[in-house]
């Protein structure tokens, strides 16, 4: 085995390589707000009291659970456009695939903190007269919260990751620009290393963050 | 029981009787195909003090827990002050509506201090009590301050104020608990086997809690399986089994003379058990 | 909204697709057994005494856990003729990616389950005279299996949904023909929604199983 690593025509083209760092970051971003504006909906339905409004939450959650990110990707940018007849640039699109695919799992997150706050503290709450929104805002939500992050910061994760998708998409983010440095250099191992130790740094920090931030949350215990 | 529970009948039960606080006409509870609560006709006036005793199972939480609505009732009526609670359908007399907020007025009135405490553990121990005032009767900041510290004080932890309910014992939670009901002014106390979860020596604490209210006239009722206590405590005491009160009457009469055989086929299991 | 939905296109089509999902199926099973065999030696790796071992282990693990699978996939593309001097398929080179990314989470899994089942068990085994090796093969890994197949049965889920990113590199399953199909016939509604369908079958159900043994632990314990 004797190749001979050259970092150096990867290296050159960092411009390149940082705006698509960027881009991932600014898709993350956005998908994240959006991805929990839909979590939180879909939670809310699903824990609703009427069955005519959890089972439509529960098989969109089920849905998008039980089907490849890529396929909703390609479904947003190439079907849904047909249908409705517009036409969607592919940051639109990304996001949309990534926001519905990761509010279905963040809603699995809303739901499973809230159910798992003992049926005392609801009690406890209601029997000093709070209606249920009071007793959602200040007993139940705060602390479900805590309870959240972990597996919230988790999925946040497999967001990011999945942000590398909006590459197929022609979407100018990390991987894409990437491939565009390979086609210019031909030194895919190189380009390739550099890009997945960029996601490797972009990751250890965000966990480093989440870690300040649950010990913050988690204070009171 | 180690401590010596002070006989609280210092105070005369009532002798002319006050027009009833709470009402509870044919009351019924069923849980599936299970039969709770069979046809409950009951009265609380004020600074009556109840004890409500019976087998495991029998059905008292559950009674207790209509009165302020953690449990509906399946059919029967609630009144408070005279006024019946809910309001039923036109032509269905045993289909009753509560409205939410009418359930909460309800609920302010009447405080409930439960088994396992349930205090919050996201807050410290003054604003736990605190939290009723501020949330549900949106009292300024200082005034519920003001007001939780002097019930904190009562139940003897005014120099625990900032500390999370996590670090203190059961006994002292439920003291908290206790003063967070409090805190509400509440017309009526509802105890569900306040001391079931502590630790024998902790359990003296709270009762000395209870006893101090009692001592203040104050409305309560106590489902206990703490008999001693009960005796001294109550000015009226009912056996409850088979979903109905089965033996209702002063703790002499229930607890020393019972005349129904199962009032003291009961009792005779508690053999630790001395006035 | 107007559209007429082409069902005709699908009846037409499903043939095709089912062959991409035989391939699907031949990418799948095979990467994941492959990955989670792997996976035991890695979890072994990350337990043992030498430090070198939990060290790389721990190394492998996190690289393939902190970036996106589908540069993981386009990385081993490129690099198998480098490291192994050998010329892949796009089919062999995607099945060992998916194999590997599969291994280091097999690993945690089983790293999981053998601290959770060695604490209590270790003592009791010693006490029996058992040696290590016996020990493990013998107390451990039995109820390992057991108590950690839900976890496996939900990587099986996630493996089934990253082989879909083999289309990526040309690899003829579903994804890559529901691709092809959508942009040769014009369809993409048609043809994508009926891949995302396709998926769903396949998945759900084994999301399905790991509920309910889920379930059935939890009931148990
Ligand atoms: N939410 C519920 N759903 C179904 N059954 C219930 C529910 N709550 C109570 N029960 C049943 O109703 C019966 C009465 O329960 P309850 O808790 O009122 O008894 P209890 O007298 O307080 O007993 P204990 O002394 O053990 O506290 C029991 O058989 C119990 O299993
Ligand atoms: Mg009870």
């Amino acid at each position: 085995m004797s190749y001979q690593w050259d970092f150096s025509p990867v290296l050159t083209r960092w411009p390149l390589l940082l705006d698509g760092l960027l881009n991932t970051v600014k898709i993350a971003a956005i998908a994240i707000v959006f991805g929990v504006l839909v979590g939180l909906v879909l939670a809310l339905l699903r824990l609703s009291p009427r069955r005519s409004l959890r089972l439509p939450a529960a098989v969109f959650v089920e849905f998008y659970r039980n089907t490849p990110p890529i396929v909703h990707f390609f479904w947003f940018f190439y079907a849904l456009p047909v249908v409705l007849n517009i036409s969607l640039d592919p940051l639109v699109a990304a996001v949309l695939a990534l926001s519905t695919q990761s509010g279905a799992f963040y809603a699995e997150v809303f739901r499973g903190g809230i159910r798992s706050i003992e049926r005392g503290q609801w009690e406890g709450a209601k029997a000093l007269g709070m209606t249920h929104t009071q007793l959602m805002r200040r007993i139940v939500v705060p602390q479900a919260a805590t309870r959240m992050v972990a597996p919230f910061v988790e999925r946040s994760f497999e967001l990011i990751k999945t942000t590398a998708l909006a590459s197929t998409l022609a979407y100018g983010e990390l991987l894409y620009q990437a491939m565009m440095v390979n086609s210019e250099t031909f030194r895919p191992l190189e380009v390739y290393s550099t890009v997945a130790l960029l996601y490797l740094v972009l990751l250890v920090s965000c966990s480093a963050l989440a870690r300040v931030a649950e010990a913050r949350l988690t204070a009171y215990r | 029981m180690q401590d010596p529970i002070m006989p609280v009948s210092i105070l005369p039960a009532s002798q002319v009787p006050a027009p009833p606080i709470l009402q509870v006409s044919g009351l019924h509870k069923w849980f599936g195909t299970l039969h709770v609560l069979q046809g409950i006709d009951f009265s609380v006036a004020a600074g009556e003090r109840v004890a409500i005793i019976g087998g495991s199972g029998s059905g008292k939480s559950t009674f207790l827990r209509c009165l302020n609505f953690m449990e509906m009732p399946t059919s029967g009526r609630i009144a408070l002050d005279g006024t019946p609670l809910g309001r039923a359908s036109a032509g269905k007399p045993d289909e009753v509506r509560y409205p939410e907020s009418e359930l909460c007025r309800v609920r302010e009135r009447v405080g409930m201090v439960f088994q396992q405490f349930n205090l919050f553990p996201h807050m410290t121990v003054l604003e736990n009590a605190m939290e009723g005032l501020v949330t549900v009767k949106r009292m300024k900041k200082a005034e519920a301050r003001e007001r939780a510290l002097r019930e904190l004080d009562k139940v003897g932890l005014g120099n625990k104020t900032d500390v999370y309910p996590g670090r203190l014992s059961g006994g002292q939670q439920q003291r908290v608990a206790i003063a967070r009901a409090l805190a509400m002014e509440p017309e009526i106390l509802l105890f569900d086997e306040p001391t079931s979860s502590l630790d024998p020596e902790l359990v003296g604490e709270v009762l000395r809690v209870i006893r101090q209210l009692a001592e203040e006239g104050r409305t309560m009722l106590l489902v206990t399986h703490e008999l001693g206590f009960a005796y001294h405590f109550a000015t009226k005491v009912i056996f409850l089994a088979d979903g109905v009160f089965h033996e209702v009457g002063t703790p002499d009469e229930v607890l020393k003379h019972p005349r129904q055989e199962r009032t003291r086929a009961f009792l005779e299991r508690f053999t630790e058990f001395s006035f | 909204m107007d559209y007429a939905f082409d069902f005709a296109l699908v009846v037409e089509t499903f043939p095709i697709l089912m062959r991409g999902f035989l391939v699907t199926l031949e990418l799948w099973l095979p990467s994941l057994a492959i990955g989670l065999a792997a996976g035991l030696v890695l979890a072994l790796a990350r337990l043992s005494r030498s430090r070198l071992l939990r060290g790389g282990s721990l190394v492998y693990i996190e690289l393939f856990r902190d970036t996106p699978v589908l540069i993981q996939l386009i990385w081993f593309y490129y690099a198998f003729p480098i490291l192994i001097g050998v010329q892949l398929s796009p089919f062999t080179a995607a099945l060992l990616g998916l194999a590997l990314n599969t291994s280091a989470y097999g690993a945690e899994i089983f790293r999981g389950g053998i601290q959770s089942i060695a604490r209590g068990q270790w003592e009791g085994a010693k006490a029996l005279g058992m040696r290590h090796a016996d020990m493990l093969r013998r107390i451990i890994l039995p109820q390992v299996f057991k108590l950690m197949l839900p976890a496996f049965t939900n990587r099986a889920v996630e493996v089934a949904k990253m082989s879909s990113l083999a289309s990526v590199l040309s690899v003829h399953e579903l994804m890559y023909q529901g691709r092809l199909l959508s942009s040769t016939y014009y369809r993409p509604f048609e043809i994508l929604t009926t891949v995302a369908v396709v998926y769903f079958v396949l998945i759900y159900p084994a999301t399905f199983l790991s509920m309910t043994l889920e379930r059935r632990m939890a009931g148990k314990g």
